[in-house]
C-alpha cells in the first residue's frame, strides 16, 4: 500500500477515465487496508481510489507501478479479488497513506461484484499503455496547481498532516522546555530557602542587619519574586523601585487625577498608567506599594481605602470636607441623587461617586433611601 | 530601636558576632552577601533559559499553567513584580500585566448591562475578540491569574464558582454564601424564581426574596414581574450571546424598576 500517493482525484488533460467501481475494499498485502470501503477508478495512467464517506481522502498509483496482477476467486463469505503486484517504491513518490508496506502487492476486493469487467479493462490498459505515449509530468502531480515536483499536501487530510507534524515538533521543545525548566527551578528553589534561612535570622536577631542591608535584601525578594517574610516599617513593604515609581507617578498623575475631580479608582490608574507604557508594565503590586509611599515622599497624592475596599488614589489638595460639602450641595440642591445621578453631575465614574455619596453619609450630612428602585440620597434633616 | 552608635557598641556588636560565630552559625549579613551571589548566577541561569524557551511562554497556554505551578510550589510569585526577574526575562509579567488591562476594561465596559457579575466563557471571549487575531492565545487559566493579581487593587475582583466555571465579580458588591448560591441556581436558566429558591434550597420566603432584592439593589439582578405565573429574577450575566444582544446605557437606566 506504500505505493500509493495523496490525489485530489481530478484526471490530467490527456487522461481518460476507463472504468470505475463502487464497493471496493484495498488489502495491504493480505491485511486489510486501513481504509473504509470506497470507488475504485481506473484511468489512462493510474489507478485511482476514493473513500465514498469521505471525498476528502483520495488517492492514486501511476499504472507504470504494476508488474502483474491476476484473479482471486470468490470463496465462501469471501468477495472476488484482484491481486496486483507492484514494482518497488519510486525515490520521488509523493505521500500517501502507508509511508512502509512489508509487502509488495494490494488486494482490490470487489464487495458489490464488478471485478470480471474491471478485470478485462485492466488488462486492456496494461496491454495498451496509454500513459507512455501521453505522459504527464512524473510523477503526477496531486495538486490542480502547476508546480511539478513540488510536494503539496491536499484537502483535508493535507492539512491534518501539517498540524500532525508541527504538533511533533512543539511536542519535542516542550519536553525540552520543561526540562530546562524542572532545573531552573531547582536552583531558584535554593534561592527561596536561602531567603527563609536570612528571615528568620532577622526574626531572631542573629545578627545585627543594617537599614542599607534590609533594603538589599527586600530588593533581591522582589526580583526572585519572594514574599516578603519580615515587614519592617522603615519602608514599609517597598523598595527603591518602588520609591522611584511613586514620583514617577506623582508627576504622571496630576493632570488626569485634576480632570477627574481629583479621583482616581486605583484599577483606572493602573490601566492608565500601563497603556502609556506599552511595556515593562506594573504589577498590580507595584502600583499598590508606590501608591503606599505617597505620604512618606511627601508627595501631593494619598492612596486611599474606602470601607467597601475600592481603592482610590486622591490629590492631597482635595480635601475631605470640601468634597463633602460640595455633595451635600448638589443633594440639596437637586433634592436627592443616586450615584448614577451624582455621577453625571460631576463627570465621576459611578463607583467613585458612590463612595462621596457614602462618605457624606457616614459624617452625617445625607441619609439614604434604600429600596428596590436603587439607593437615593437625601439630605439629612435629623 | 536605634541601633547603639559609639565605641561601646562597636565592641559589643563585636563581641556577640565573635561568639555567634564560635557556635559555627553564619550570620545573616554574611548571607545577604552570599544571595547576591547566588542571585547573579541565577540571572544567567535564568538569561540562558529565556534565550532557549521564551518562546514557549508566550506562546503555549499549558506551559503557562506548567511554570505557573512550578514557581507556585517552589515559593516563588513570578508576577509580584514587573521588576521581577522572570518579568524581565521571560516577558510573563508583560503577559498578564497587559491581560489585566484589558480584563479591566472590558468589566468596565459591559457593568452596565450586567451589574459587575460576568461569565469568565463571555469574558475570555471578549478579551480574545479585543486583542485581535494575530495577538498570541490566551486561555481561561491565564485570565484566572490575571484576575487574582487585580484583586490587589481593591476593587472587588473575585471569581464565584457557578455550574462547572466561573462568575467573575468586578465590583465590590457584597455577595455572601447566600447570593453566590442562588446565582449558581440561577446558572440553569439565566433566571430563578422565588419558588424555585424554596424549593430547591428548602429556604423560608423571606430568606429569599432578601437575597434577591439585595442582587436588584446591586443591579446584579433584572425583575420580569410581567412573566406568567410568578415573577422572574434574570441574571443579565449569564445570558448567552445568542439570546441577548446589547444594551446601552440608557436603555439599561429605564429598565431598572
Amino acid at each position: 500500500m506504500d505505493r500509493f500517493s495523496w490525489s485530489n482525484g481530478l484526471l490530467e488533460i490527456n487522461e481518460t477515465l476507463v472504468i470505475q467501481q463502487r464497493g471496493v475494499r484495498l488489502y495491504d498485502g493480505d491485511d486489510k487496508a486501513k481504509l473504509d470501503l470506497g470507488v475504485t477508478l481506473l484511468s489512462t495512467h493510474r489507478l485511482i481510489w476514493r473513500d465514498i464517506k469521505n471525498h476528502e481522502c483520495c488517492i492514486a498509483m501511476p499504472l507504470s507501478q504494476i508488474i502483474f496482477f491476476e484473479e482471486q476467486a470468490a470463496g465462501i463469505g469471501k468477495s472476488a479479488k484482484i491481486v496486483i503486484h507492484l514494482h518497488p517504491v519510486p525515490a520521488n513518490k509523493e505521500p500517501g497513506p502507508y509511508q512502509y508496506s512489508k509487502y509488495s502487492y494490494i488486494k482490490l476486493s470487489f464487495k458489490e461484484h464488478g471485478q470480471i469487467e474491471f478485470y478485462r479493462r485492466l488488462t486492456e490498459e496494461m496491454t495498451k499503455k496509454r500513459w507512455e505515449n501521453t505522459p504527464v509530468s512524473q510523477p503526477i502531480p496531486t495538486g490542480t496547481g502547476s508546480q511539478a515536483g513540488k510536494t503539496r499536501a491536499v484537502g483535508i487530510v493535507g492539512i491534518e498532516r501539517k498540524i500532525e507534524e508541527k504538533r511533533k515538533e512543539t511536542d519535542k521543545n516542550i519536553s525540552e522546555a520543561f526540562e530546562d525548566l524542572s532545573k531552573l527551578m531547582v536552583k531558584a528553589k535554593e534561592m527561596v530557602e536561602l531567603s527563609r534561612s536570612i528571615a528568620n535570622k532577622i526574626k531572631d536577631k542573629q545578627g545585627d542587619i543594617t537599614e542599607d542591608e534590609t533594603i538589599r535584601f527586600k530588593a533581591y525578594l522582589l526580583s526572585m519574586g519572594i514574599a516578603n517574610p519580615v515587614t519592617r516599617e522603615t519602608h514599609g513593604s517597598g523598595t527603591h523601585y518602588h520609591l522611584q515609581l511613586a514620583k514617577q507617578l506623582g508627576d504622571m498623575l496630576q493632570a488626569p487625577l485634576e480632570e477627574r475631580g481629583g479621583m482616581m479608582a486605583l484599577t483606572e490608574v493602573y490601566c492608565l498608567v500601563n497603556r502609556a507604557r506599552g511595556m515593562e508594565l506594573l504589577s498590580p503590586e507595584d502600583l499598590v506599594n508606590a501608591c503606599k509611599m505617597f505620604e512618606s515622599l511627601k508627595l501631593p497624592l494619598r492612596l486611599r481605602v474606602f470601607d467597601s475596599g475600592v481603592m482610590v488614589v486622591q490629590l492631597q489638595s482635595h480635601s475631605e470636607e470640601e468634597m463633602i460639602a460640595s455633595a451635600l450641595d448638589n443633594v440639596s440642591e437637586k433634592g436627592s441623587l443616586t450615584a448614577e445621578e451624582f455621577a453625571k453631575l460631576l463627570g465621576l465614574s459611578v463607583l467613585l461617586s458612590k463612595e462621596r455619596l457614602l462618605l457624606a453619609e457616614k459624617m452625617g450630612h445625607l441619609c439614604r433611601d434604600d429600596s428596590v428602585e436603587g439607593l437615593r440620597f437625601y439630605p439629612n434633616l435629623f | 530601636m536605634r541601633r547603639g552608635v559609639g565605641a561601646g557598641a562597636i565592641a559589643k556588636k563585636k563581641l556577640a558576632e565573635a561568639k555567634y560565630k564560635e557556635r559555627g552559625n553564619v550570620l545573616a549579613e554574611d548571607q545577604i552577601v552570599q544571595m547576591s551571589k547566588q542571585l547573579e548566577t541565577f540571572k544567567t541561569h535564568l538569561e540562558e533559559f529565556a534565550s532557549k524557551h521564551k518562546q514557549e511562554i508566550r506562546k503555549n497556554p499549558q506551559f503557562r499553567v506548567q511554570f505557573q505551578e512550578m514557581c507556585a510550589t517552589i515559593g516563588v510569585d513570578p508576577l509580584a513584580s514587573g521588576k521581577g526577574f522572570w518579568s524581565e526575562m521571560l516577558g510573563v509579567g508583560d503577559f498578564y500585566y497587559e491581560l489585566g488591562v484589558q480584563i479591566i476594561e472590558v468589566c468596565l465596559a459591559l457593568k452596565h448591562r450586567n451589574g459587575g457579575l460576568i461569565t469568565l466563557d463571555e469574558l475570555h471571549q471578549r478579551v480574545l475578540k479585543g486583542r485581535g487575531k494575530y495577538a498570541q492565545e490566551v486561555s481561561q487559566d491565564d485570565l484566572v491569574r490575571a484576575i487574582k493579581k487585580l484583586k490587589v487593587m481593591g476593587n472587588g475582583f473575585g471569581m464565584i464558582p457557578v455550574g462547572g466555571s466561573y462568575l467573575v465579580q468586578s465590583v465590590p458588591a457584597e455577595l455572601n454564601m447566600d447570593h453566590t448560591v442562588v446565582l449558581q441556581l440561577a446558572e440553569k436558566k439565566g433566571y430563578v424564581t422565588v419558588s424555585e429558591i424554596k424549593d430547591s434550597l428548602k429556604w423560608e420566603k423571606e430568606r429569599a426574596c432578601h437575597v434577591l432584592d439585595h442582587l436588584l439593589k446591586e443591579g446584579l439582578a433584572w425583575l420580569d414581574s410581567q412573566a406568567a405565573g410568578e415573577a422572574q429574577y434574570w441574571l443579565p450575566a449569564l445570558f448567552s450571546e445568542l439570546t441577548s444582544r446589547d444594551v446601552t446605557p440608557e436603555e439599561a437606566n429605564q429598565m431598572t424598576p
